[in-house]
Order: structure tokens, then C-alpha cells, then sequence
């Protein structure tokens, strides 16, 4: 009977051994290739981003670590469509710092009580960096993309997300939007090519940025509408496509903000702050992300052209106007559209 | 029936065809990308494989998942064995009730766990107020993924002890009990080394499962790498940020421990046929 | 002989009972505790894991009233998503059943070296985590397909994946059956004549027929619930592939609550269905099989 004890016991008692040992080697947040053994951070920040800024945090975060405010400081991220990332943090979601891509998904925290009111009173306005809505097609451009109106050429298929959860959906609607619509003074033509677009050629419904553009480099459709950022990362990558920016195009501004109940506020404020650092906004702009400091943008002026018309949400009457109006989940006049459309 | 020769081997044919292709290939395409480095040393390759399952985040995804394991493991055969002793033994009203809330889990897609455990747990949820008001987070905490997994397999061990100890039959706890055994020492000595294929079988399903649930667990999980990534959302994680190979070297681990289970299945299959005889 | 558990042990095994009269009375009761301990905690345990939040979900439905879930069920995209789960599911059931009985046939039939190796690898797709199962059909007929077959965001993907993922079920139904099999009366009816077809279609189906169905009904309630290994492949087109999961999904997603819970109650209800003609059709077998001389 001992015996039988012993053989029972034993592989239970082995695995428990490797188990524990499994525990004491160290595990992080860091899932580069090799790039273990760090010496442990006192202090790990959450960061909820957006579906596509990665590039960008990949960049900030090792620089952030090397600064004195954020010597021990490690940072994780975590990305997804901007709505549903929003919705996460005030159901509980972790969270030190937030980086959305429209400025309605901070207004949610704010309402919850998890960002401050005055979260972009100053002068930074809260947005550290931006892009513009770009336009993404296969490599020669074969359907011969150049504005709004060669996306209701018969036939092609257009790539956009889900407004009711990405911001990068948000803006990608605006732009033709306030092209159409002489920057909302004819809100009919507008959503007059607005509902054309999305009812004959909008096929396929991902949920962010993202997987947007996931869809469209795995071979569906023809034209990816998307942020001229995600377009430049995606080209780096060595994917076979380009992008044009439309002569009428709108201007991105993405926020960031600091959660008030985070447990090292401090610190959350030390990493926003340093995205406005004249470094800081050098990483973005290598990222492919517009940067909002003069001096900086200027040094990459040939890198982001600029357009012939940039519309800003300011000109439609600002967020607080345009989200209600044309995005609310129920009443909004694109949500509706787009949910006749796609269903 | 005998079937014709050019019969047999027309089956046989198509049955291993429709295997191959279905099963066999699709799989040694995983390991074939996880292990070919492209520059012909197959060193190369398994170097490859460690790195990327050794990086601080995967680290983490194990030590989570396995720690989930431990903890529905031994909750599952706590309540799951004299569950399954009082469906075998004993007949009570609501037991075919019972059976059947057992049988549940199978008839749930993982998402609805999901949904069902948020609307639950979370702050807007039935029960908000442990998280609102008692500050016990279910959702997006290790909570919630515990729960998900037990969800998912409550029916393992219990189905698998339940019909050995139908067939086992009571003589040999009614001798122990006639001689003066306590209820203890009879469950000790005789109940449960009598099930121990069953149990253990029950024990290996249970925790494939659960190192291989997604559904309910990307659900309830805030998905952050080092801290709530269990290996199954690892996997996805990478995918969906484009390391492809890192997704590809997860999975052949997770394909690892599917083989493991596989051959645990066959061994105690084998202690099974050799305890019934 | 290993991983589907029989979702009703007691009909495989007709005539056996717990009821042994004169025994009982000692023994029950005191030997483990009382008996309604022991069922009051089963029953708690069971309750908090699994009733608790499948009662949230009509919690939640009921919440809008029956007007609220009416409209989210017949909203586009939950009736898109429904169709196409629904169909493709039961095609992935009928092939699965086809193919099920021929590998099940020829694993109980056949001799070939390497046969234990293949019996022990049709449980694979059970051990395997769904979201591997999607990558690695990703890798093949995805867009880096090596042999050039790109059905991702098609039918034809979620299609197969859903044939990976329920391949078992029907084999491992249908073996033990097969492996029971009276032998003698197939020999008889060859004895009097019957050709291989006649025999077939006359005493292997018929006998076949109840496990037959009851894998392709754990093939197809598994199907329509299935989410990790159709995420990948399936691109989630609206009235194309999303899948019933995938709305749901969704619908949580974008705080539609009552959504999700509407769909996710349509979903549950089939799969109860299924499980439950499933219960009745295996009951009916076994009390068949106790009748048979």
C-alpha cells in the first residue's frame, strides 16, 4: 500500500517541485527576445493605448526608463480598439495612464470620475501627437486612388472599422465627412457620402485600427482608410502597400491623460510629461506619429507633407458637438448609417 | 461482413487521407515554422523556439496559467468526487437535475462564459456590488480567470469518477464498514485507490483545459502582458502584433503539453483495461 | 475509447442500479456524511460556478424586457450571424459524420501498422487549445499558405476549422459501438445472402444510428459555440463568417449587455435542444438494447 502511495505521490511531487521553480525565474512584461534579466522595477505602470500607437510606446518606453524620473520605472501596454479599451478602464480594467485615439473615450473616464476635468486645460491640450486620415492601397495603386471620390468607383471594397468601438473608425468617417460637407456647413452631402460609402462598400466590420488593417494587408478589400501613422509602420514593415493622403483630409490629435486612481501618480505624470519633451516628441515623429512641437515637426517636415485642406474637429464644432450628433451609439447620424449598412 | 479488398483499402485511403490533411499536416506545418531557422542548421531552429518562449513575458504567461491550474485542480476534485460519489450512490429527488447542470459546461460556447461570468462579477453586473462596494475585483482579475476555467471544467473529473464507481459497486466499503472502518479511512484506503485511473484521467483532462481555454479567458482578462496573459492569450497577443513566429513557438508549446495529455491518455487507458481485469 | 464523456453514463449501461434492496438502510446515510450534505454541497458548488452566471445572462436579457431582447435577436447582425453559424455548423456536422463513421470504421476494421498511433492522435483536437487550432489553420490555408489555398475570411475557413475542432466527437461515438458489434448477425445475414450494401444499410446502421447521432449533435453544439479557432481565420465578416460567438462578442464589447445576452440565450438554447434530443434518443437506445433478447 506504501508502495502505491509513492508512485501516486510522486509525479504530483515532481510537478510541484518545477512548479516552484518555475516561479522564481523571472517573468515581466517585456516580450522581446532575450531581453530578460533587467534588474526588477520598484514601480510597473499600466499604459492603455489605442489599437496602433506600439510603435511609438516601443519607442518611449526604453528612453522614459533611461530619464532619472523613470530610472525603475517599467511600463506595460496594453492596445486594442480605442471605445472598447475606454469601456474596459471604467469597468475596472488596470490602468496608470491612458492614450486614446478621440478625445470622447477621455471624456468617459472623466465622467466616471477617473481622469480630472482638467485633465487638458493646459497649454498641451493633452494631445502629445496626432496624424492625419490616410489612405492605404495595394503597392502601385493599381485602382488609381487619389481622393474621397474614387472610393465609390463601382466595385471597390473599402476597409474601415467599427465606429461604435475604434476612435480610428471616428476619424476616418470625419474626414470625408467634412470634406463633403465644407467642414459641416452641408451636413446632408456629408452623409449623403457617407451612406453611399459605407452601404456599398464597406464589407467587412473590424473592431479597431488595428484589425483593420490586419484585414486588409490578409487580402480583403482595396483601399484601407486609416491613420497616415499606421500606414507609414505599415509600410515599414516591408508590407506591399502605399498610401496617399487626399488633397481634403483631417487632422488627428490623439490624447493622453492620467488616471486619477492610480497608485503612482507621480510617476504617471513624470512619463506624460516626457512625451512633450523635445526628445519625447522626436521619438514620436521617428514613429511615424505628427508631433505637436514646432521645432520638432519642422525638423521632419518632409516626412509628413502637408495637405492642400486640413479639417480639424474644431471646424465641425468640436468633439463635445460632433460625438453626440454623429456618434452616438443609438441616435447618431453615421452610427446609423453604419448600422443599416453593416447591421 | 467482409468487405472486397479494393474496398478496404479505398477506406483506408480515405480515412488516413482525410486525417492527414485534416489533422497531421496543418500541425507539422506549425512545428515546421517554429523549428526551421531558413538557413539549413537545425540548431538553429530549437535556439529560436527557447528565446522565444523565454522572454519575460511568456515567463509570466506559464507561471499564470499554471498557477490557474493549481488552483482549479484541486477545487475540481474537492467538490468533484463526492459529487460523483453521491450521483453514483445514492438516489435523491432533483438528481437528474443535477446530472444535468453537470453536463451544462459542455453546451456553452466559451464566449457565453464569458459574457455570463462579466454580467455576473462585474461592476455593472448582478453581483457589482462586491467589486463597487467590497472591493473584491472579479473581472479583469485573477478571479475571474479562475472562475472561467472552473466553469469550463467542473464536468471532467466528475464524469470520470462517477461511472467507475458504479461499476465498482459498495462490497467492498460495506466489508470495510462492518469491520469498523471510519468513513475516512474507508474513503482513503478503499474508495479512493479504487478510482485513482478514473480521477486521474479526470485530473489530465482537466487541466488541458484549462491551459488551453481562450474564449472565456480573453473575456475576462485585462490582457497585459507579465501580469494577466495566461499562454492561450499570449499566443493571440502576439499574433495580433505581429510577431507571427512568437505566436507559431507558443503554440508548438502549447502543442507539447496536447501530445503530453495525449500519451497520459493512452497510459491510463492501459492502467484502466489492466485494473478492470 | 478515451476523451467524449457520455453526457448520460447511465443509458450505456442498462441494468445497472444502485438500488439494492436490504443493503441500503445500513449503509446509507452515516457511512459519508449524510446524504443531503453531501447533495446540498454539490449542489452549491455547482450552483455558484455554473447556475449563478447563466442566471446573470437572463438577468440581464430580462432586464429590457421582452421587447429589448425581441430586437436584439432579430437585429441584422444577430440573424446574419445566426445564419451563417447555423449553416455552417451543420454542414461541418454532416461531413464530420461521413467521415467520422469511415475512420471509425476502419480503425474498428482495419489492421495496418501505425493504427494505435492514429487512434491516439484523433484526440488531438480535443487536447489542443482552440486559438492554436486557429493559427495552425492559418498556416495552411491562410495567405502564407504554402500550397497556395487562402479561404481565410471565407466560409470555406471557418469551415474547416470547425471540421478540426469536432473531428472527435463522431469517431469516438461510434467506436465503442462499432467495437461491440454482434458479429454473428452480420454473418447471418451473409449466410442467407445479403450482399455487403444490404447488410450495411440493414444491421450495422441501424445499430450505429443512435451514437451516430449523438456525435454529430456534440459535433454541432460544439460547433455553433466554437470562438478560438474560427477568430483567426474567419475575419468576422458580417453575414459572411462572423459566427454567433463572435457577435457576441462584439456586442459586450460595444456595451451593448442586453445584446449579448439575447444572443447568447438564443445560442444556449440550441445547444440545449441538441443535448437534449441527444438524452432522449440515447435513453430510447438503451432501453431498446435492455428489451433486445
Amino acid at each position: 500500500m506504501s508502495n502505491n502511495v509513492k508512485s501516486r505521490w510522486l509525479p504530483a511531487a515532481a510537478v510541484a517541485v518545477t512548479a516552484t521553480l518555475l516561479a522564481a525565474c523571472g517573468g515581466g512584461s517585456s516580450d522581446v527576445a532575450g531581453g530578460g534579466g533587467g534588474p526588477a522595477a520598484a514601480t510597473t505602470l499600466t499604459v492603455v493605448a489605442y489599437a496602433v500607437p506600439q510603435p511609438g510606446w516601443d519607442k518611449i518606453i526604453p528612453a522614459f526608463a533611461a530619464t532619472p524620473e523613470g530610472k525603475g520605472v517599467a511600463v506595460t501596454a496594453s492596445y486594442g480598439a480605442s471605445g472598447d479599451q475606454s469601456r474596459g478602464v471604467v469597468d475596472g480594467k488596470p490602468a496608470d495612464l491612458v492614450n486614446f485615439s478621440v478625445e470622447p473615450d477621455v471624456t468617459r473616464l472623466v465622467k466616471a470620475d477617473k481622469v480630472a476635468k482638467d485633465w487638458n486645460a493646459d497649454a498641451t491640450k493633452g494631445i502629445p501627437f496626432g496624424s492625419v486620415v490616410s489612405l492605404v492601397v495595394r503597392k502601385g495603386n493599381p485602382k488609381h486612388i487619389k481622393d474621397w471620390d474614387d472610393l465609390l468607383q463601382p466595385g471597390l471594397e473599402v476597409v474601415t472599422p467599427n465606429p461604435l468601438s475604434s476612435g480610428s473608425a471616428k476619424w476616418n468617417l470625419l474626414a470625408p465627412y467634412a470634406a463633403k460637407s465644407n467642414g459641416g456647413q452641408d451636413p446632408a452631402a456629408g452623409l449623403d457620402f457617407i451612406n453611399k460609402l459605407v452601404t456599398e462598400h464597406v464589407k467587412t466590420r473590424p473592431a479597431s485600427g488595428k484589425d483593420a488593417t490586419t484585414v486588409f494587408l490578409q487580402g480583403s478589400g482595396d483601399v484601407l482608410i486609416s491613420y497616415e501613422n499606421e500606414a507609414i509602420n505599415t509600410e515599414r514593415q516591408g508590407n506591399p502597400v502605399e498610401h496617399i493622403n487626399p488633397p481634403q483630409t483631417f487632422k488627428i490629435e490623439n490624447p493622453v491623460a492620467v488616471v486619477t486612481s492610480s497608485a503612482h501618480l507621480e510617476q504617471a505624470n513624470a512619463l506624460k510629461n516626457f512625451l512633450y519633451t523635445p526628445a519625447g516628441q522626436k521619438l514620436w515623429a521617428e514613429a511615424g506619429f505628427r508631433p505637436v512641437d514646432p521645432a520638432v515637426a519642422a525638423d521632419f517636415a518632409k516626412d509628413f507633407p502637408t495637405p492642400q485642406k486640413l479639417w480639424t474637429i474644431v471646424d465641425l464644432g468640436g468633439w463635445s458637438a460632433v460625438d453626440p450628433a454623429l456618434f452616438d451609439k443609438d441616435n447618431g447620424s453615421i452610427t446609423k448609417i453604419y448600422k443599416a449598412a453593416t447591421g | 461482413m467482409t468487405v472486397s479488398p479494393f474496398f478496404k483499402y479505398l477506406f483506408r485511403f480515405v480515412a488516413l487521407a482525410y486525417l492527414l490533411v485534416l489533422l497531421i499536416v496543418p500541425v507539422g506545418l506549425i512545428l515546421w515554422r517554429t523549428f526551421d531557422p531558413g538557413d539549413g542548421s537545425w540548431y538553429a531552429g530549437f535556439e529560436n523556439f527557447f528565446t522565444s518562449i523565454s522572454t519575460p513575458a511568456a515567463v509570466s504567461a506559464l507561471q499564470l496559467s499554471l498557477l490557474i491550474v493549481a488552483i482549479v485542480v484541486p477545487l475540481n476534485v474537492l467538490f468533484g468526487v463526492p459529487t460523483a460519489l453521491v450521483l453514483a450512490r445514492n438516489k435523491f429527488r432533483g438528481k437528474s437535475a443535477l446530472q444535468a447542470v453537470i453536463d451544462l459546461p459542455f453546451a456553452v460556447s466559451p464566449v457565453v462564459v464569458g459574457v455570463s461570468l462579466i454580467l455576473l462579477w462585474g461592476s455593472a453586473g448582478a453581483l457589482g456590488f462586491f467589486e463597487n462596494d467590497l472591493g473584491i475585483k472579479v473581472i479583469y482579475a485573477f478571479p475571474g480567470l479562475v472562475l472561467a476555467s472552473i466553469f469550463v471544467t467542473v464536468p471532467f473529473v466528475i464524469r470520470e469518477v462517477e461511472p467507475v464507481l458504479h461499476e465498482l459497486g459498495t462490497d467492498q466499503e460495506e466489508a470495510a464498514a462492518t469491520l469498523g472502518s471510519q468513513w475516512w479511512q474507508t474513503f482513503w484506503r478503499i474508495t479512493l485507490p479504487s478510482i485513482r485511473w478514473g480521477l486521474t484521467y479526470g485530473i489530465v483532462l482537466t487541466i488541458a483545459r484549462t491551459l488551453g481555454e481562450y474564449g472565456a479567458v480573453i473575456m475576462v482578462s485585462s490582457n497585459l502582458p507579465g501580469q494577466s496573459q495566461t499562454l492561450t492569450l499570449l499566443v493571440s497577443g502576439r499574433y495580433d502584433s505581429g510577431n507571427e513566429y512568437g505566436a507559431y513557438a507558443v503554440s508548438t508549446l502549447l502543442m507539447g503539453v496536447a501530445v503530453i495529455v495525449l500519451i497520459a491518455q493512452v497510459i491510463l487507458d492501459a492502467g484502466r483495461a489492466r485494473a478492470a481485469k | 475509447m478515451t476523451a467524449v464523456i457520455d453526457p448520460n453514463p447511465e443509458a450505456t449501461r442498462p441494468g445497472s442500479d444502485d438500488v439494492r434492496p436490504g443493503r441500503r438502510g445500513l449503509l446509507r446515510g452515516n457511512r459519508y456524511g449524510s446524504t443531503s450534505l453531501r447533495v446540498g454541497v454539490a449542489s452549491i458548488w455547482l450552483s455558484v460556478i455554473v447556475l449563478l452566471p447563466l442566471a446573470a445572462i437572463l438577468w440581464q436579457s430580462a432586464g429590457g424586457g421582452w421587447e429589448a431582447f425581441y430586437r436584439a435577436v432579430t437585429s441584422r447582425s444577430a440573424v446574419e450571424s445566426f445564419k451563417v453559424t447555423l449553416t455552417i455548423s451543420l454542414g461541418v456536422a454532416i461531413v464530420n459524420l461521413f467521415f467520422g463513421l469511415l475512420v471509425a470504421w476502419v480503425l474498428t476494421r482495419d489492421e495496418f501498422p501505425g493504427k494505435r498511433l492514429v487512434d491516439a492522435v484523433i484526440d488531438l483536437p480535443f487536447a489542443l487549445p482552440t486559438i492554436v487550432a486557429s493559427l495552425v489553420m492559418l498556416a495552411l490555408y491562410g495567405p502564407n499558405s504554402p500550397v497556395g489555398i487562402h479561404v481565410q475570411h471565407t466560409k470555406w475557413g471557418v469551415g474547416i476549422a470547425l471540421l478540426f475542432v469536432t473531428l472527435p466527437f463522431v469517431v469516438r461515438s461510434v467506436q465503442p459501438v462499432l467495437l461491440e458489434l454482434d458479429r454473428e448477425t452480420e454473418e447471418a445475414a451473409a449466410s442467407l445472402g445479403a450482399n455487403n450494401w444490404t447488410i450495411f444499410k440493414s444491421v450495422i446502421l441501424p445499430a450505429l444510428l443512435p451514437s451516430l447521432l449523438s456525435g454529430a449533435g456534440l459535433a454541432f453544439s460544439r460547433a455553433i459555440g466554437e470562438y478560438g479557432s474560427v477568430v483567426l481565420i474567419g475575419g468576422a465578416i458580417p453575414g459572411k463568417t462572423e459566427v454567433a460567438s463572435q457577435a457576441i462578442r462584439n456586442a459586450i464589447e460595444t456595451d451593448d449587455r442586453t445584446g449579448a445576452a439575447a444572443i447568447s440565450i438564443v445560442l444556449l438554447v440550441f445547444s440545449f435542444a441538441v443535448l437534449f434530443v441527444l438524452r432522449f434518443v440515447g435513453s430510447r437506445a438503451a432501453k431498446r438494447e435492455e428489451l433486445a433478447p
